[in-house]
């Protein structure tokens, strides 16, 4: 019940970015806005008062990984709107967070994972942190697509519909390098959560997981595109692009279970 | 009681014709003065501005005002009025109550949706109130055309986007660098657009100017004019490392600065975002410098064509503003006809015996024990107070000012003080009201 209250008034927040995008009359934004972190809010207490209850992380299957990828997300964007203050960013991110709450509902909410496995804080920090330094990712690949259509019109010199409505390159570069600032030690952070609680689970920091593997390779590509922004300047159209190219590892990452069995298979069973 | 307008502007009156009757502020107080005197016009504006001189008066006959104002030009202007009669367009009541909100929306300058006319409309009318040739009648016509001016550029995108050359390079560096605050501009050669578009980046807090030119002399001297620093033509490749934004226009016959200057500097930029503005032909930019990321190189037919899609879109915009415009023409036009005796008096009747009907009704809910007489008696009391109250003002307003201004004056005031505008028109403003 309160998820579909919850996606409801995400999906209401849609349209009001949608709104703003076409007609460009604030009022669309601030109403959007308005219903947005009010989903927001809802998803906030459902996750907030479950996890108080059992104890346990939401994330036993695919349906509950799904929804709490689309709260990471979510998060993360109206955290750093708070900053950036990007207005047609929502009519971006806002789908994005609709599709998968509605993905995450076409898959059924058994459980295979044995509860306990889900306890502990160190199993808090280590979903907790990897999934907003993941929601970062996204929003930074996210703010990358509207840098590459931007950079497109200016270079292009078609200043339609797109330009007008766009922010400057300059803000775009700025708060794509911000989120990929916040996300890369966020996903360090809750890396070494893992390997602690590996550690104290398994008796082994590293089990040559597929995920821990991915992972490793998602740390690298991350540390590289920081270190030659900060060395070299990759900014602008590359960093943009390589933002959106790091999603794809991000994605191979979360789905690499479908295809090879590790010890976080059960999370992504549906 | 009736507005007209007559004046030439830069669709009907070539610029010679148009300096030759400008009014600077000294002679328009004393032209104001000369219209005080008219016994035709009972109130007058005088707008004169580079591209349009006109007069907005009241009178009680229009032909008369009209031929009144001519001969104001005539004489004023000393010439004689058969020289400048084709020059001239003649607006009468609603037409030159529409003239004077297009006006002032800038739906009839020349450049489209330019926002300088509202003020030199605000000033025009300072002068008149100050020689105090306005009453009620254009006292309203001119805030309400403020007003108007204000919804359409509020509501309608008349005035967004650059459409001038320069202007449209600052837009496009803002779309581009966001704050120019902490960018710095390099001025290549000299020109007036290209010095116009520096102007206009230091007015957006652009950080410092480099001027390089040929010859040292002219650079030391325009540098100072913008505050700036004076380079040797040959320090321009060192300075795009710290250059952000490049304006060209120079005489040179080839490429001033080619694709492989800029490619050496990227790497100690780090590669920040370099922002070209060509204004010279031919041109001074490799346009090829736009291949490399992180480069923009606008020419000036670039600019141009951005400059001639705004004007587009203003136009398309001035199709909504026209609306705004009709609709208080309408609203204008509702006010003036009230502004007469009958209806004056009419609305202040109504209105105290819906007063009186209110109050009655109030009291009559708690009194008990009052039988059908004393109601009516209740009834005839009232009725007679306000019948003796209204007397000596309805008098009053039948015996009329001395003058037609004056009338007005007493109109207006009268519907004023007690509110009849408002009680009867929802959405009226009292003419204080800006």
């Amino acid at each position: 019940m309160l998820f579909v209250l919850a996606l409801s008034a995400y999906v209401t927040g849609f349209f009001g970015y949608l709104g703003y995008l076409i007609f460009h009359q604030e009022i669309y934004h601030k109403v959007g806005h308005y219903f947005f972190v009010l989903g927001l809010g809802i998803q906030t207490f459902v996750l907030l008062s479950s996890f108080m209850v059992s104890g346990v992380m939401p994330v036993e299957n695919l349906r509950e990984t799904l929804c709490f990828t689309a709260w990471a997300i979510a998060l993360i964007y109206v955290g750093f709107n708070l900053r950036f203050r990007l207005m047609v960013l929502g009519a971006f991110v806002a789908p994005l967070v609709c599709g998968i709450m509605i993905a995450s509902s076409l898959f059924s909410g058994s459980s295979a994972v044995s509860p306990d496995l889900l306890k502990g804080v160190w199993t808090f920090v280590h979903i907790t942190a990897i999934f907003l330094g993941d929601g970062a990712f996204i929003l930074a690949a996210c703010v990358g697509i509207i840098y590459l259509m931007q950079e497109r019109a200016i270079k292009k010199k078609q200043h339609g519909f797109i330009y007008h409505r766009l922010p400057s390159l300059e803000v775009l570069d700025k708060m794509g390098y911000a989120c990929v600032a916040f996300g890369f030690p966020m996903l360090t952070f809750g890396m070494i959560a893992g390997f602690i609680y590996a550690q104290s689970v398994w008796g082994k920091w590293w089990s040559w997981d597929p995920k821990e593997l991915w992972s490793v390779v998602t740390w690298l590509f991350y540390a590289a595109l920081l270190h030659e922004r900060l060395t070299v300047g990759w900014r602008g159209k590359r960093a943009a692009v390589m933002a959106i190219i790091g999603l794809a590892v991000v994605l191979i990452t979360f789905g690499v279970n479908f295809f090879l069995l590790g010890h976080h298979t059960q999370f992504t069973k549906f | 009681m009736d507005i007209v307008l007559v004046g030439l502007n830069h669709k009907t009156a070539p610029v010679d014709v148009r300096e030759c009757f400008a009014f600077d502020s000294l002679e328009a107080d004393a032209g104001l003065k000369e219209l005080s005197r008219i016994p035709e016009l009972t109130e007058a504006v005088l707008i004169s501005t580079c591209n349009r001189v006109e007069v907005a008066a009241a009178c009680q006959d229009p032909d008369q005002g009209v031929a009144a104002i001519k001969d104001f030009f005539s004489r004023t202007k000393s010439m004689p009025l058969e020289n400048f009669e084709q020059n001239l367009f003649v607006y009468k009541g609603d037409e030159a109550v529409q003239h004077v909100f297009r006006v002032a929306s800038s739906l009839d300058s020349m450049v489209l949706g330019e926002p300088q006319i509202l003020g030199q409309m605000k000033e025009s009318y300072r002068l008149a109130t100050q020689a105090k040739t306005t009453g009620a009648v254009l006292n309203r016509l001119m805030h309400r055309c403020f007003m108007t001016a204000k919804r359409v550029r509020k509501e309608t995108g008349i005035g967004d986007h650059a459409v001038s050359i320069s202007y449209a390079a600052v837009e496009l560096a803002r779309k581009i660098f966001g704050e120019l605050t902490d960018k710095k501009v390099l001025l290549i050669g000299a020109g007036e657009m290209a010095e116009l578009a520096v102007e206009h980046l230091l007015n957006h807090r652009a950080a410092g100017v480099f001027v390089a030119n040929r010859t040292f002399e002219r650079a030391v001297a325009l540098a100072e004019r913008f505050r700036g620093t004076p380079i040797r033509l040959e320090e321009v490749e060192e300075h795009l490392k710290i250059a952000d934004i490049i304006i060209s226009s120079t005489g040179a016959p080839g490429y001033v600065l080619e694709k492989k200057d800029v490619k050496k500097v990227l790497r100690a930029r780090k590669n920040r975002p370099l922002f070209f503005i060509d204004i010279a032909v031919p041109r001074d930019i490799d346009p090829a410098i736009n291949n490399l990321s992180n480069n923009f190189v606008y020419d000036i037919d670039d600019l141009q064509g951005v400059i001639d899609r705004n004007i587009d879109e203003r136009q398309k915009e001035a199709i909504r503003a026209e609306r705004i415009v009709d609709e208080n023409v309408i609203k204008y036009r509702t006010w003036l006809e009230g502004l007469d005796i009958v209806p004056t008096i009419v609305s202040l009747q109504k209105k105290l015996e819906a007063i009186r009907q209110a109050e009655m009704a109030k009291t009559l809910a708690h009194v008990t024990g009052l039988d059908e007489n004393g109601k009516e008696a209740i009834d005839r009391l009232t009725q007679s107070i306000i019948n003796k109250v209204m007397h000596d003002p309805i008098q009053f307003l039948k015996a009329g000012g001395h003058r037609e201004k004056q009338k007005k004056e007493v109109l207006g005031f009268t519907r004023d003080i007690f509110n009849l505008n408002n009680s009867e028109n929802g959405d009226e403003i009292s003419p204080d009201e800006e």
